[in-house]
């Protein structure tokens, strides 16, 4: 049993979407989705504990060796991405039932459930596989029940925002394949590992060039590259609630693994960073991200839409880390992605808490006055995720913000460390907008008093406990990022 | 009990007070005696500590790794204890000034005001016992957050817009400034703990070090340097015990306690002339200018808080400075101050609870109907001007013979003149109080609590003069051997 855990991570969920269709009730497709979450959990967290103790693990699907057959390989790297996403997984998933009630007809409730688990099979996927077509084929099962999770949402506008996600998605994964299949024809070969040996050995540079450039922007849209976000804010406004909290949490986050496997496994032997400007063009897109993104959101009234906003600033600190090409960056990046994603997720999660209660429709800002009075944790959870979205000191978002600074520094690049500094104002600036409007506006007319339902509620202060632990016991977030850092700058070999 | 465990205790008490407080929302009298408790319990704590650390020991505490080779950590060294010392003292008295403030004001939202106030005097604590540069900064943003509802307490519009510039003005430097001073040393020295002597030593010189020592202490806004001072006139519209213990006594004096704290233990003596010359001007720029506006000002609030901005400048002067003399005046001076203008501030309100004015103009003959007030006030403002038998005139004095010693001729011009000011604006208002008939509708003294606190920080102001052996030994433990 326990050498077929890889494949066990992806097929769990999978395996549940069908079940649930077929069952078609909402409680059996909750209580479903909630157990393959949970299941996939244990499994992540069995396969890393096993890859810390004996190094990667690799899993030959049908037992056709690689690079023949396709291969499931789990290193630090994925190891961490598997047990990020999972667990936010295990932490939306239970608090889905009201939420989904909520928002959803009863005729459709498990289509939310059996989208749920596909995408989350997917994005597992394209974590675990070895194999470049592979993860395409994981890629689009993500891509297309993140379409529907996104069409199902409440307001009519949601129909929009899943065509326009469609479109842009479905132009990041034909650059993504048309990448693949420029590298395969240099190389010969679909597995990631063997690419990079064979990359080696090509000495025609402009098809490797060209692939370079299909993957860069392909996965840049996936993962709301700065200029490549226009998707993701009504992406993310207009999906479900849960929704929301769960791709805020994990979507862009796997695709900007994605990145580094190709940036630093596939095209290491290249020296990428050190031959081609890569490292500049991420910086300058990241640091427009976060400067342009955090104004934006700034002067947006639409609570959701703000933080979406903020998403894709915070993305822009992410691959900031990856530009900058060192220790302190990398960790930085990867510990960003749980340092926000356990923050968006509870701010998502909250949010959903508060539209719950509200009655569906838009959630202004100005509809958040006087929350303090009315949904006390909720407004406290909102207060400590949004402080750490900011990255104050004693909260997971100061960690990242640290190490991007350091970093920054040790590549000797003052002004970026200005430009960190002030997008994290502006983020202090989007986010005391809401704590203001929750601890000093007026409460608008005939709002209801009373929490979200606990389940809802336990999950969002979870998630909003850990945005504090992780700011002072930093051994998992760090710990495990550093370690998937001096992997990758070690490289593969 | 051993020391290590009473630093952790020392954080634990304001908290657990906090906590207290929120727990018995309904039973307002139990409410207050649970932060009156809070506050007896950190004193006793603090003061225990004091003997040790008198005695030479520096009890010290690691909490968190956060970093690697970087941890969260609390030591306990002179200046820390003295900071800690004062504002956990005068947490106690204002706690007695606060219920006969609130209640007299009927104010609304008192439990989350006390427990606010417990958790700014938790992390002022913080501030005091952090063992290096980043424990420092985690508290010291704290700070800025917890004294945010307070500062906004009244809600409305007025209250939201001076929360605004309140926090501006003090994140954004803390953030633009202060964050990236603080990765600059790391990068530099490889360590931020506070060493007798500096961890920059050899390791920066000349300009950089001149602008490093900038980001610090334009960084550090809670010490209102100009042009970063705007904060403190806008937190004015808190409720008055807030702007007695915090804005004059915790917030501020974590300020300056941190400029003294970089300026000794990060930078050391080595850095005097060339990262801190500059800045010995700067404040004394400050101290003039905010004098000045301070003289100008009608609303006795906002005169007090100017002249909180100048006095906050002796300490930064002093810290510039950076001799043994001029450090240990600089640690007097935040005692000194402290207990001044806690008096004064205390005053303030005392007159708003008992006759609700908030104007210079508006205090004529007042000493005749609130005279243990103006009594108060009275030895206050002297205190400040720097007058003994006050505890203001000590530090000044230890101050002005540093500044002499330096043979900063202009320099000791500039603080006669500013004393002259301090006298300028303070005068007025206590003659105006005596001796001018009083106008308008009668009334009495404030409410007992507030008489009490209002004596009690004037006689410790008197106290510190007479018997200054304490905080003379603490300030010369920080300039140390």
């Amino acid at each position: 049993m326990r050498e077929h855990l890889p494949a066990l991570q992806v097929l769990l969920p999978l395996a549940a979407a069908p079940l649930i269709v077929l069952a078609r009730s909402p409680r059996f497709a909750w209580l479903a989705a909630t157990a393959a979450s949970y299941g996939s959990l244990v499994v992540a967290v069995l396969l890393a504990t096993e890859v810390a103790a004996s190094g990667s693990i690799s899993y030959a699907i049908g037992s056709w060796p690689p690079p023949w057959g396709i291969e499931y390989r789990v290193d630090p790297l994925s190891a961490f991405m598997l047990v990020l996403v999972a667990l936010t997984a295990s932490l939306v998933a239970p608090y889905a039932e009201r939420s989904v009630a909520a928002e959803i007809p009863a005729d459709r409730r498990y289509l939310v459930y059996a989208m749920y688990c596909l995408c989350l099979a997917g994005l597992l996927g394209m974590v675990a596989t070895g194999d470049a077509f592979n993860l395409f084929v994981f890629l689009e099962i993500a891509s297309l029940a993140t379409y529907v999770l996104i069409a199902l949402g409440p307001r009519r506008k949601a129909l929009l925002a899943a065509y326009q996600y469609m479109l842009m998605g479905t132009v990041g994964a034909t650059f993504y394949v048309i990448g693949v299949g420029l590298l395969y024809l240099m190389t010969g070969t679909l597995n990631l590992a063997d690419m990079a040996a064979r990359l080696r050995e090509v000495t025609e540079l402009r098809p490797v060039l060209a692939a370079l450039a299909f993957l860069t922007v392909g996965i840049g849209l996936k993962l709301a590259l700065f200029p490549l976000h226009q998707w993701l804010p009504n992406a993310y406004a207009c999906a479900p609630s849960m929704v929301s909290a769960f791709l805020a949490a994990t979507a862009t986050k796997v695709s900007v693994y994605v990145l580094l496997r190709y940036y630093y496994t596939v095209f290491d032997p290249w020296a990428l960073f050190e031959r081609l400007p890569t490292g500049e063009v991420l910086i300058a897109l990241s640091v427009a991200a976060m400067l342009v993104a955090s104004v934006v959101a700034v002067y947006e009234q639409d609570a959701k839409r703000l933080f979406a906003w903020s998403s894709v600033a915070q993305i822009g600190y992410v691959t900031l880390g990856i530009g900058l090409d060192n220790q302190a960056g990398l960790t930085a990046a990867l510990a960003h992605l749980i340092n926000h994603g356990v923050a968006k997720g509870a701010i998502f999660v909250l949010l959903g808490g508060v539209a719950l209660r509200a009655g569906a429709g838009a959630l202004g800002v100005a509809s958040l006055g006087g929350l303090a009075a009315r949904m006390p944790l909720t407004a406290l959870g909102l207060a400590i995720a949004g402080l750490s979205l900011v990255g104050v000191p004693g909260t997971a978002g100061f960690v990242t913000k640290w190490y991007l600074v350091l970093g920054a520094l040790e590549r000797g690049h003052a002004w970026l460390v200005a430009a960190i500094v002030a997008s994290s104002l502006l983020a202090a600036v989007y986010v005391w907008r809401v704590i203001e409007a929750l601890y000093l506006r007026a409460a608008p007319a005939g709002a209801v008093r009373g929490e979200a339902p606990a389940p809802m509620l336990v999950a969002a202060m979870a998630m909003t406990a850990l945005c504090v632990y992780f700011g002072f016991e930093t051994s998992f977030n760090v710990g495990a990022a550093r370690e998937a850092a001096d992997f990758l700058t070690r490289g593969l070999r | 009990m051993s020391a290590a465990a009473l630093l952790a205790l020392c954080l634990t008490i304001p908290c657990a007070g906090a906590l207290a407080v929120a727990l018995l929302d309904r039973r307002p009298n139990l409410r207050e005696a649970a932060s009156l408790a809070a506050a007896a319990a950190l004193v006793a704590a603090v003061v225990s500590l004091a003997g040790p650390v008198l005695a030479g020991e520096r009890p010290s505490l690691r909490l968190f790794e956060l970093f690697p080779g970087l941890a969260l950590a609390l030591a306990l060294e002179p200046l820390g204890l003295l900071f800690a010392l004062v504002a956990s003292g005068l947490w106690f008295v204002s706690a007695i000034y606060s219920i006969g403030y609130m209640r007299g004001n009927d104010e609304p939202r008192q439990t989350r005001f006390y427990a606010c106030f417990a958790l700014s005097i938790g992390a002022a604590i913080g501030v005091a016992l952090a063992a290096n540069l980043l424990t420092l900064y985690l508290f010291y943003e704290a700070l800025t957050f917890v004294t945010w509802p307070l500062v906004t307490h009244h809600g409305d519009a007025e209250a939201r817009r001076g929360g605004r510039t309140y926090l501006a003005l003090l994140v954004a430097p803390s953030m633009l400034f202060l964050l990236p001073a603080i990765a600059i040393t790391w990068s530099l020295a490889g360590t931020l703990d506070f060493a007798p002597g500096g961890i920059l030593d050899g390791r920066v010189a000349g300009a950089a070090a001149a602008g490093l020592a900038a980001l610090y202490a334009f960084g550090i806004a809670k010490a209102a340097l100009m042009p970063l001072h705007r904060w403190l006139p806008a937190a004015m519209v808190a409720p008055t015990p807030v702007s007695a213990l915090l804005h004059a006594v915790a917030v501020v004096k974590a300020g300056v306690f941190c400029v003294v704290k970089v300026a000794v233990y990060v930078f050391g003596a080595g850095f005097a002339a060339d990262a801190f010359a500059w800045l010995a001007w700067a404040a004394g720029f400050t101290i003039l200018a905010a004098s000045v506006v301070a003289l100008r000002s009608d609303n006795l609030k906002r005169r007090l808080a100017y002249s909180t901005v100048s006095q906050l400048s002796y300490v930064v002067l002093a810290a510039a400075l950076l001799t043994p003399v001029s450090v240990a005046g600089a640690a007097l001076h935040i005692a000194a101050h402290a207990f001044g203008k806690i008096t004064l501030f205390f005053a303030a309100g005392s007159i708003y609870t008992a006759s609700g004015r908030t104007q210079v103009s508006q205090l004529d003959g007042i000493g005749r109907r609130m005279p243990w007030t103006m009594g108060a006030f009275t030895v206050g403002a002297l205190s400040l001007i720097g007058v003994p038998p006050c505890a203001g005139f000590v530090s000044k004095w230890v101050i002005l013979e540093a500044v002499l010693a330096t043979g900063l001729w202009p320099m000791a011009a500039l603080l006669a003149a500013s004393t002259l000011l301090n006298a300028g604006y303070f005068l007025p208002i206590v003659h105006a109080a005596f001796f001018r008939a009083p106008a308008g509708e009668a009334h009495g003294e404030a409410p007992l609590p507030i008489v009490i606190a209002l004596l009690a920080a004037a006689a410790g102001t008197i106290a510190l003069f007479f018997l200054p052996e304490l905080p003379l030994a603490l300030a010369r433990g920080v300039a140390g051997p």
